[in-house]
């Protein structure tokens, strides 16, 4: 049974994988013009224009363009973009990396803030100072990423000075710069993220602290936090984990418009750049290298459901 | 872009607040989201009719002009003025949630019906494999797309915030359905032999109409950051119509100078942002208590 909605559930990702391939080719090649000569610009000839067109394959009907795409994507080899004529897939690959640094940075942020404020303003959810924090996260959810980030390079760098405001540096080549360029990114992705998960973690907690066993434990003469660490955490932290998977998926996008916030050169400032030349075929497979994640994530979710709930394993 | 939790801001003792009568008469959510969106909603009206300056006006000789009684928030680097254009902002700002909300409830709402009253399996799991496909691209990707294709504007920041949250309208409406459908109402109409489109419209529908407030509550404050985020990347409201989210990245080169600049539409966003969610809670608080149990 737990094999066969394994099965099923990775079969249903299969399915809207390629399907959602269909739907980013699709909508790229219902582009209004000719890709070409939108990536050679207003003054190219017609017959530069044919030779792109030949080069990458643009002559072809529709169907071929697809497999030859797909083709493309599963052995690694991506083509070459359209406007700078280097190989995709190389540029991608040295990009991944930093942006998965990031996103692992923010995510540890995240965990770090959200599960100590979450449980306090679960213990203390009817006093001041529980609604204070729960306020808080309130606010910090309201912040979009791009703000808090902007305010920490104007409290960090600009005011005080203490960290870049700015860039990227390979931690083989200077780890001490690659750790305080990491920083304020990284914070300003992880706070925000932090005051959402804080939130799954008290309501979570606090589901867990009105149940019986807990009561038990009380009523031995824990206290409320001692109960809590002893019988609660394990039960809470199941919504937790699988929320802080699919909120990888928001770190994923924050981290789109983060490296633009701090010129950070990763997957996210590959996209907005190439948005930006109009570099068609670059943009198509980072948004499909995107939309592939995302896919996988909530695969992941779905399985550590049915692995870690023995009830959902029955009642799927 | 963020996400806000489903979960409400305040956990209740569940059995209290059964029924409307016994609910709290002082619901502090509702009471400061209605504050928070209802001054950005007066800003925006009242911008049609006034405003200080014109906000896209070039002023050379009043350039990064400090807050004062003539320029009471200041000027930007182009010397226009930043209340006007804030008042203007709002604008921009209501008519992307309005028209991208209206949109996934337009789509999500007869999606999640559909999906929740059709007896046929296989119906209702084609809907959701639909549903699938779409949470596969969230709006900023959406929005990120359709701007290489067509070039960044409002609508399309419209367009793509709308579809990327049919997929949240649609799995909460479903949810309401199913539980609607086994009520005795719905029984009894089936039992009348009522078509089921007049089932849906009349005995399901109202049914999750406090569903679809609260969510298109929430929903607003999604799109709200939504659209920040892609004027922040340029790739929204395009030049001169002010917009929060780009006067915020115009700022971005001007932190060292003029970090105020910065700091006016950010604050406009966040209450915008904040306003919509604490007003979904307080709304949550009153259509269903139980609400916050459900995903």
């Amino acid at each position: 049974m737990l094999l066969w909605n394994l099965a099923r559930r990775t079969g249903i990702f299969v399915a809207t994988l390629l399907a959602s391939s269909i739907v980013v080719f699709g909508l790229m090649a219902v582009l209004p013009g000719d890709p070409a000569r939108v990536a050679l610009g207003l003054n190219a000839t017609d017959s530069d224009v044919a030779h792109l067109r030949e080069q990458f394959g643009l002559d072809q009907s529709l169907p071929e363009r697809y497999l030859d795409w797909l083709r493309g994507l599963i052995t690694l080899h991506p083509g070459t973009s359209y406007v700078t004529q280097t190989a995709i897939g190389p540029e991608i690959a040295t990009r991944i990396p930093v942006t998965l640094i990031l996103v692992g940075a923010s995510m540890l942020v995240a965990i770090a803030v959200a599960i100590p404020l979450g449980t306090v303003m679960a213990l203390r959810h009817r006093r001041a100072s529980g609604l204070a924090l729960s306020a808080l996260s309130q606010v910090g959810v309201a912040v979009p990423t791009f703000l808090a980030g902007i305010l920490l390079v104007t409290l960090f760098a600009v005011r005080l000075g203490w960290l870049p405001s700015s860039g990227w540096t390979s931690p083989q080549d200077d780890f001490e710069m690659f750790a305080r360029q990491l920083v304020l990114p990284a914070l300003a992705l992880g706070l925000c993220q932090g005051a959402i998960i804080a939130r799954y973690v008290r309501s979570s907690i606090l589901d867990v602290l009105r149940q019986d066993y807990i009561r038990t434990a009380r009523a031995k003469g824990r206290q409320p936090a001692q109960a809590l660490i002893h019988h609660g955490l394990r039960n809470a932290a199941v919504p937790v984990v699988t929320a802080l998977a699919l909120q990888l998926v928001y770190l994923l996008l924050g981290a789109v418009v983060i490296e633009r916030v701090f010129v950070i050169p990763g997957i996210g400032s590959l996209l907005t750049d190439s948005v930006g030349l109009r570099d068609l075929n670059v943009v198509q497979d980072v948004v499909m290298l995107l939309v592939a994640a995302v896919l996988v994530i909530n695969l992941v979710v779905d399985i550590l459901y049915v692995i870690i709930d023995p009830r959902l394993r029955a009642a799927s | 872009m963020t996400a806000t939790t489903p979960e409400g801001a305040s956990h209740h003792d569940a059995p209290s607040l059964r029924g409307r009568r016994h609910r709290r008469r002082w619901n502090p959510n509702l009471v400061a989201g209605s504050v928070f969106v209802g001054l950005i909603v007066l800003a925006a009206a009242v911008s049609f009719v006034w405003t200080p300056y014109d906000p896209t006006q070039v002023d050379t000789s009043a350039r990064l002009v400090t807050p004062s009684v003539d320029h009471w928030l200041g000027t930007d680097k182009f010397g226009r003025d930043i209340f006007s254009q804030l008042m203007v902002g709002a604008r921009t700002t209501l008519f992307v949630g309005v028209i991208s909300v209206g949109l996934a409830a337009l789509a999500g709402v007869p999606l999640g019906i559909f999906a929740g009253m059709t007896s046929r399996r296989w119906a209702g799991e084609v809907t959701m494999r639909f549903n699938d496909l779409l949470l596969a691209f969230p709006s900023l990707l959406l929005a990120i797309m359709l701007a290489a294709i067509f070039g960044g504007s409002t609508l399309v920041a419209m367009i793509a915030i709308g579809i990327g949250s049919i997929p949240s309208f649609a799995l909460l409406i479903r949810g309401g359905t199913m539980q609607a459908m086994k009520s005795e109402y719905v029984l009894a109409a089936r039992v009348v032999g009522r078509r089921p489109v007049a089932i849906g419209v009349r005995h399901i529908l109202p049914n999750v109409s406090g569903l679809i407030i609260v969510q298109s509550s929430v929903l607003f404050a999604i799109a709200i950051l939504g659209e920040a985020a892609l004027s922040f990347l340029g790739l929204g409201t395009p030049p001169p119509t002010p917009s929060w989210g780009r006067m915020l990245q115009e700022s971005q080169t001007l932190l060292w100078q003029a970090p105020r600049l910065a700091f006016i539409p950010g604050i406009a966003i966040a209450l915008a942002v904040l306003g919509f969610n604490l007003l979904g809670d307080g709304l949550r608080d009153i259509f269903d208590p139980r609400l916050e149990d459900r995903r």
